[in-house]
């Protein structure tokens, strides 16, 4: 059997992975793609602590991030059409008509 | 098996989620509805909303009313297996939700007209996300929190955009849903994190598990990155320097009157959140917390002042100003988690949110009225001689402006007061210092708008005309900022009620 800490060892690279293409990454696509890669970092690391204290709700829980993932996609995928429409790019560096 | 659900939630449960039902009821009525109505009829869809608020807020009244009947003997009614804990807590934020949407509602009606963008859509949206702002005041256990926040969270992202062919709506749509969406990936990696720890997702037990572990590991890399993951989706939620960069640009972008109503409602669903998770789950670990909190207190007030000081547009301003708000209100929390703690903190956040609900708004609705086909009218050029224009308005302006400021007799002073009072009860005289001085700041920043609208002549001098419902909206927030700044006991009683079972339950039960 696996130990428990590979599988958070990986759910936390996996996380760092999606933290740090979100930092880095200009493309808005390749963004939501980080952050979904952030939210299934989590399922696994859910996933692996309900094998550990053998109770479901965690399991339970990677369901209800999954809706949530499909939802904010479906979501952003709408805004990020109308932007594109709007503006002709991809690019999160040319988004940029209000000031920081 | 079909007789086993019945079983296990009784009728009593529904009851509690009556509020939730109803709106979603009615959410999804007007989606129905609006595909059937001619272009001039869409008025209804308004009022749809409207009814749908008032048959919620009679559940809410409902609930409220079995607590009065109960007395002191019911500590607090919970459903769903415990997931759901619809305390007095819960219904003070009921409260502010569905008044924060009523008005968001009044405001939007002839907005819309004037944006051609008068959908259905947006009512259903609005009741949706005040469904999921329930869940997140409601919810005592983390998987109905986090569905709560996201269909808050998107229900908004959906509405911050809602000027489809805007640039700037577009935009700020875009930011505020890239930052969201990494904020709850965040945030739900704290939450696995202390299920981890804890092997529960309810709220209650996470805390307890909690006390024993930390009792035994005080200094647990993982329970701490648990706090600091948990803790960073929670400041971004409420908008906390140094993760505020998505609020002002969605401030800015968004239709005024979804700004007004994500400045209060999804702003008090962010703090009823963090007052949950703060003082229940992560409560044990107060002594790691708290230096965080003044850390990040700080820099909030901080930045925000000083970033609010060179803003030309109104709504951007606003929004640097609501950031402020937040940071004065952090302090509460840290009053209300001091070694001593200070029920007078946590009272002082509730009044805070309720006042800023009613002055926030009606700053944001005079903003709105001044929005034409043809003017935009958000920048500070715009407000410039509304007392010529439309003397009653700017009257009303500046009340809500010197509100804001926290200028005694009115509503926003009480905030201000119970915070700086409950930090001096706990013991933090510098925090008091830092925020009074702010608070100054803060003063220089508004009367700028007051000196545009009072002293500068008028870029544009046709009067401002009002629909009716605007007015609705501004008359009645004008007479609750002014009325609870001279009446302020009902309110401040019904903050102090709101916390009379969580207190002991919440504060104590966890202290030893």
């Amino acid at each position: 059997m696996v130990p428990l800490h590979y599988y958070l060892l990986l759910s936390a690279i996996l996380f760092a992975c999606g933290v740090t293409g979100f930092l880095i990454k200009r493309n808005i696509i390749t963004i939501f793609m980080s952050i979904e890669l952030m939210l299934n970092a989590v399922n696994l690391s859910f996933v692996a602590f309900a094998a550990r204290w053998h109770v479901l709700s965690g399991q339970v829980f990677v369901f209800f991030v999954m809706v949530v993932a499909a939802a904010e996609t479906a979501v952003g995928l709408a805004i990020i059409i109308a932007v594109y429409r709007t503006r002709e790019t991809l690019n999160v560096d040319q988004v940029n008509l209000l000031k920081l | 098996m079909p007789g086993a659900i019945s079983q296990w939630f009784s009728a009593g449960d529904y009851l509690l989620a009556l509020p939730m039902i109803l709106l979603s009821i009615f959410a999804l009525g007007i989606l129905l509805i609006d595909l059937m109505l001619p272009p001039e009829w869409k008025s209804i869809n308004a009022w749809t909303a409207g009814i749908g608020l008032a048959f919620s807020t009679a559940a809410v009244i409902r609930i409220h009313l079995a607590y009065a009947r109960a007395g002191q003997g019911v500590l607090s009614y919970t459903g769903f297996m415990g997931s759901m804990m619809v305390d007095r807590f819960a219904i003070y934020f009921f409260y502010l939700f569905l008044v924060g949407a009523g008005i968001a509602i009044l405001m939007s009606a002839h907005y819309l007209e004037i944006e051609r963008e008068n959908h259905g859509e947006f009512y259903a949206l609005i009741l949706f996300s005040v469904v999921g702002m329930m869940c997140m005041a409601a919810g005592f256990d983390i998987v109905l929190i986090f569905i709560g926040l996201e269909l808050m969270a998107i229900s908004t992202y959906v509405l911050v955009g809602f000027l489809r062919s805007d640039r700037r709506s577009n935009e700020a749509a875009l930011k505020y849903l890239l930052l969201g969406a990494f904020s709850s990936g965040i945030f739900a990696y704290g939450l696995s994190l202390l299920y981890g720890l804890t092997g529960s997702t309810n709220l209650q037990l996470i805390g307890e598990h909690l006390a024993t572990h930390m009792r035994e590991n005080p200094h647990d890399p993982i329970a701490i990155l648990a706090l600091v993951t948990t803790s960073t989706g929670l400041f971004f939620k409420i908008a906390a320097i140094p993760f505020h960069q998505w609020a002002p640009d969605a401030y800015e972008g968004a239709p005024t009157s979804i700004t007004g109503f994500m400045s209060v409602a999804v702003k008090a669903a962010g703090w009823a959140m963090l007052l949950r998770i703060f003082l229940s789950g992560l409560y044990p670990m107060r002594p790691i917390y708290v230096p965080l909190l003044v850390f990040v207190a700080i820099a909030t007030m901080t930045g925000a002042n000083l970033a609010a000081l060179t803003q030309n547009n109104l709504k951007r301003l606003l929004a640097y100003s609501s950031i402020a708000h937040v940071g004065y209100m952090l302090l509460g929390l840290i009053a209300g988690s001091s070694t001593t703690p200070s029920a007078t903190g946590i009272q002082g956040i509730l009044v805070y949110l309720l006042v800023y609900t009613f002055m926030n708004l009606g700053a944001f609705a005079v903003i709105t009225s001044l929005r034409r086909r043809d003017v935009i009218g958000d920048e500070i050029d715009d407000i410039a001689g509304l007392i010529t224009r439309a003397p009653a308005e700017a009257v009303l302006m500046l009340i809500f402006l010197l509100s804001l400021a926290g200028i005694p007799p009115l509503a926003g002073f009480y905030g201000k007061y119970f915070i700086f009072l409950s930090l001096i009860e706990t013991g933090h005289y510098q925090l008091a210092a830092v925020a009074v001085l702010y608070a100054v700041f803060g003063l220089y920043y508004y009367m700028r708008i007051a000196n545009a609208m009072f002293m500068r002549k008028a870029v544009d001098t046709r009067p401002v005309t009002l629909s009716p419902a605007m007015a609705t909206a501004l008359a009645i927030t004008g007479i609750a900022t002014v009325g609870i700044g001279i009446f302020p006991d009902l309110f401040i009683r019904a903050a102090g009620w709101s916390l009379s079972i969580a207190q002991p339950l919440q504060l104590t039960s966890l202290f030893h």
